[in-house]
């Protein structure tokens, strides 16, 4: 038998993308919901994404980097087409990540400008990178109604990191703000409904083949288990929330693994659709992928690698376990 | 479109972004290693001055590394955005040693980071250690891959041509290790010691200034200075290696860099001058006769080719010409102050005032001798992106001018907003000095 090299990579790729949206997708959040708190707040919230933003960020490398090396066509297609959305992304991504470094050791109105722009850089990632999903599911199609519904994507993906940011809030933070999260993640999860809940209608409308993907009796009926374990996962985020709003006992961790279970439904929902092609329509993994010969030798590599990898991400979140404290570098 | 004027900002913005980003990777790739000394000296010693050294160089660390990724990520979007030509020809070489960067160091360094910034109060001493020596690791592993990759375009080999014109790896170890690799590397690594070298003495110059009783600066303006005093002449050793190794690889990067617009024998080495590419001569040229054939071939007589040769895959001479100059020169300035400051302040004596500013005025100067080095290497192997396979224009893409016009003035804006504030700060964690 031989390896589908291409599948193999798509796989890989999908996996890294994962981890970046879910990863990443806290750190964002954190950052979008500065201006809902106080400065004392802010400390905290900075100080609970501290130790991981730069590992999260890295994930975007690897995902963007494996459709760079492995599908080299498609990265070519892709990029150009979504050329000022990524240089808005790349941006924002700049802006919020020195923003961490420059606001604890900026004073008076300078830490207030970089509070603003760790904010701005936050939202303006998000934003963008919601965007360029929405063009991504209609196959960079032109004309106003294709566009409307990447608008629409991107306002859905920055709820749907607001609440991966108040759920990780929730889970390493206490008292006051903790509460204060709570209903940040509840506010998230509405968000969000109403945005996965957009996407699904529109999406069927915005591509045929999408449409043809999905209502495919009885192939329907299996399908239909998607939203329906996404419709779970918001019950058990909601509840898990409300009995801690009670002071109920109820696993901290628990709001956040159901967020993370919305985007791993919704993305499997997005893979579903969009496979094999990698351009909606115009490409397939297949003929974007690049020569077996150097797919062999990062499959290789990413094989010893990913393991450590994995194996000391585990030790820096063990590290850096429990809530966040202020005094970030003591 | 102006297909010109697109390639033209193509390369600006490019030029731009990987000028501003190798500003901060020079920094930290030996400034990690400098942060592993002072780790090691606190833990040996246990003596809080070594600690609160530390502290402080770990904050401008971690300030500098977040510069180096954010505009790192950039860059790993503008290969694709900006050169698909280079991707769709050269990927397969190309894209392995990107990926082999992300999956050996980048992670590494990031988390282990976040050990090294966050985590003292967290791990036992020794875990902090061994987290402080991973990221040192991991930003040489990841210079290692990324010059690999430079060096390969500089001087390709290794690589069969497929049907379609793409390069196939056929011998990855001769891809990694070409011939302008080892010099390539080890020029860098030395780069940024004497850049990191003289940011940490100057910096600490700039603390003395203020309060010159602080001891644990007077300490890291000395480690600065002999660390510098030492690395300055390997550097002038192994630049002359790796101009010897271009000579033999990319003589006519050579040709511009000493404006030898003619073959010829004996040649002159030209200190200084105006090279006119018109009239293909040097105007207001101030020449040792015979110099530079015994420097590059040494023997007096020897050929070299000149530009005449190698055109129309020729580079333009000027700014190749006038780099280099700068390059040298800056070396030469910043060996004689490390070995200055270093006899001055000999036996533990005490830095007069004077020392101190040169050393504060030279706090950057790494970096002007770095960017000047970097364009000589980029400019030099113009017109080729890749030797002999990839021309510049062939790989540059066709995003329109409005988009590219509209990028470039966002990151022009959010660079200079960065290198303001990356300076300020600096400066001002400078001024404060190591805290107990």
């Amino acid at each position: 038998m031989t390896l589908d090299l291409p599948l193999v990579f798509t796989a890989l790729m999908g996996v890294a993308m994962l981890a970046y949206v879910v990863l990443d997708g806290y750190d964002l959040g954190v950052g979008m919901l500065m201006p809902a708190a106080d400065q004392r707040e802010q400390d905290l919230m900075v100080a609970s994404i501290g130790p991981f933003w730069d590992a999260n960020e890295t994930w975007l490398v690897l995902g963007v980097g494996l459709l760079l090396v492995a599908f080299p066509a498609a990265h070519g297609v892709i990029l150009g087409a979504l050329y000022l959305p990524v240089a808005a992304m790349l941006i924002g991504l700049m802006l919020r990540g020195v923003a961490f470094e420059f606001r604890v050791k900026a004073e008076g109105w300078h830490r207030e400008l970089w509070n603003w722009l760790f904010w701005f850089g936050s939202f303006l990632a998000s934003l963008a990178q919601g965007f360029m999903l929405g063009r991504m599911i209609t196959g960079f199609e032109p004309g106003f109604g294709y566009w409307l519904f990447a608008l629409i994507v991107a306002g859905g993906l920055c709820g749907g990191y607001v609440l991966l940011g108040a759920t990780w809030l929730v889970l390493r933070t206490e008292g006051a703000l903790q509460k204060k999260s709570l209903d940040w993640a509840r506010w998230g999860l509405v968000w969000v409904a109403l945005g996965v809940a957009l996407v699904s209608i529109a999406t069927p409308f915005a591509s045929e083949t999408v449409r043809a993907k999905w209502f495919d009796f009885p192939r329907t009926l299996a399908l239909m288990l998607l939203p329906l374990a996404s419709l779970a996962a918001g019950i058990w985020v909601w509840m898990a929330t409300g009995r801690l709003k009670r002071g109920a006992k109820t696993a901290e961790w628990a709001p956040f693994a159901g967020a993370a279970a919305i985007f791993a439904l919704a993305f499997a929902g997005l893979a579903y659709s969009l496979f094999p092609y990698l351009v909606m329509d115009k490409m397939t993994i297949w003929e974007a992928a690049a020569h077996p010969s150097a797919l062999i030798f990062i499959l290789w590599g990413a094989a010893v690698v990913l393991p450590f990898i994995a194996a000391y991400s585990v030790f820096s979140y063990w590290v850096f376990r429990g809530k966040a404290r202020a005094g970030l570098y003591d | 479109m102006n297909g010109t004027d697109a390639l033209l900002l193509a390369r600006a913005q490019f030029g731009l972004n990987i000028g501003f980003h190798i500003l901060f990777p020079t920094i930290t790739l030996a400034l990690a290693w400098i942060l592993v000394y002072f780790r090691v000296r606190f833990a040996r010693s246990g003596d809080a001055a070594w600690l609160a050294t530390y502290k402080l160089w770990v904050k401008v660390f971690a300030l500098t590394f977040a510069m180096g990724v954010v505009s790192g990520i950039t860059m790993s979007f503008q290969f694709g955005t900006n050169w698909p030509g280079y991707m769709t020809r050269v990927g397969n070489i190309a894209g392995p040693l990107l990926a082999y960067e992300v999956l050996t160091a980048f992670f590494l360094e990031a988390t282990f980071l976040g050990v090294m910034v966050f985590g003292m109060n967290r791990v036992p001493g020794w875990m902090h250690v061994t987290a402080t020596v991973l990221v040192a690791f991991g930003t040489t592993v990841s210079a290692f891959w990324i010059l690999a990759l430079n060096s390969w375009m500089q001087t390709p080999v290794g690589h069969t041509v497929a049907a379609g014109g793409q390069l196939i790896a056929g011998d990855w170890v001769a891809v990694i290790f070409n011939p302008s690799f080892p010099y390539r590397f080890t020029h860098m690594m030395l780069a940024s010691g004497l850049t990191a070298s003289f940011l940490v003495a100057g910096l600490s110059a700039w603390r003395l200034l203020h309060a010159p009783e602080d001891g644990a600066a007077l300490r890291t303006l000395r480690t600065g200075a002999v660390i510098a005093a030492v690395v300055a002449p390997l550097q002038v050793l192994v630049g002359d290696l790796h101009g010897l190794n271009t000579l033999e690889h990319q003589p006519a990067k050579i040709a511009a860099i000493e404006a030898i617009w003619q073959t010829q024998k004996g040649v002159p080495l030209v200190l200084f001058a105006v090279p006119n590419e018109a009239k293909q001569r040097n105007d207001f040229a101030i020449e040792i006769p015979k110099l530079a054939s015994l420097i590059l071939k040494h023997d007096a007589e020897a050929e070299l080719k000149g530009i005449d040769h190698f055109a129309p895959h020729a580079p333009p001479v000027a700014p190749v010409f006038l780099a280099f100059r700068v390059m040298v020169g800056m070396g030469v300035a910043m060996l004689s102050l490390a070995w200055l400051g270093t006899w001055v302040m000999r036996g533990g004596k005490l830095a007069p005032r004077w020392i101190l500013w040169s050393f504060a005025g030279f706090t950057f100067s790494g970096w002007i001798a770095t960017l000047a080095g970097w364009l000589v290497t980029e400019i030099g192997r113009q017109p080729w992106l890749v030797t002999g396979v990839l021309r510049t224009s062939e790989a540059a893409g066709r995003v329109g001018e409005a988009p590219l016009g509209a990028s470039f003035t966002g990151y022009v804006a959010t660079y200079a907003l960065m290198l303001v504030a990356y300076m300020v700060v600096l400066t001002h964690l400078a001024g404060k000095g190591a805290q107990r």
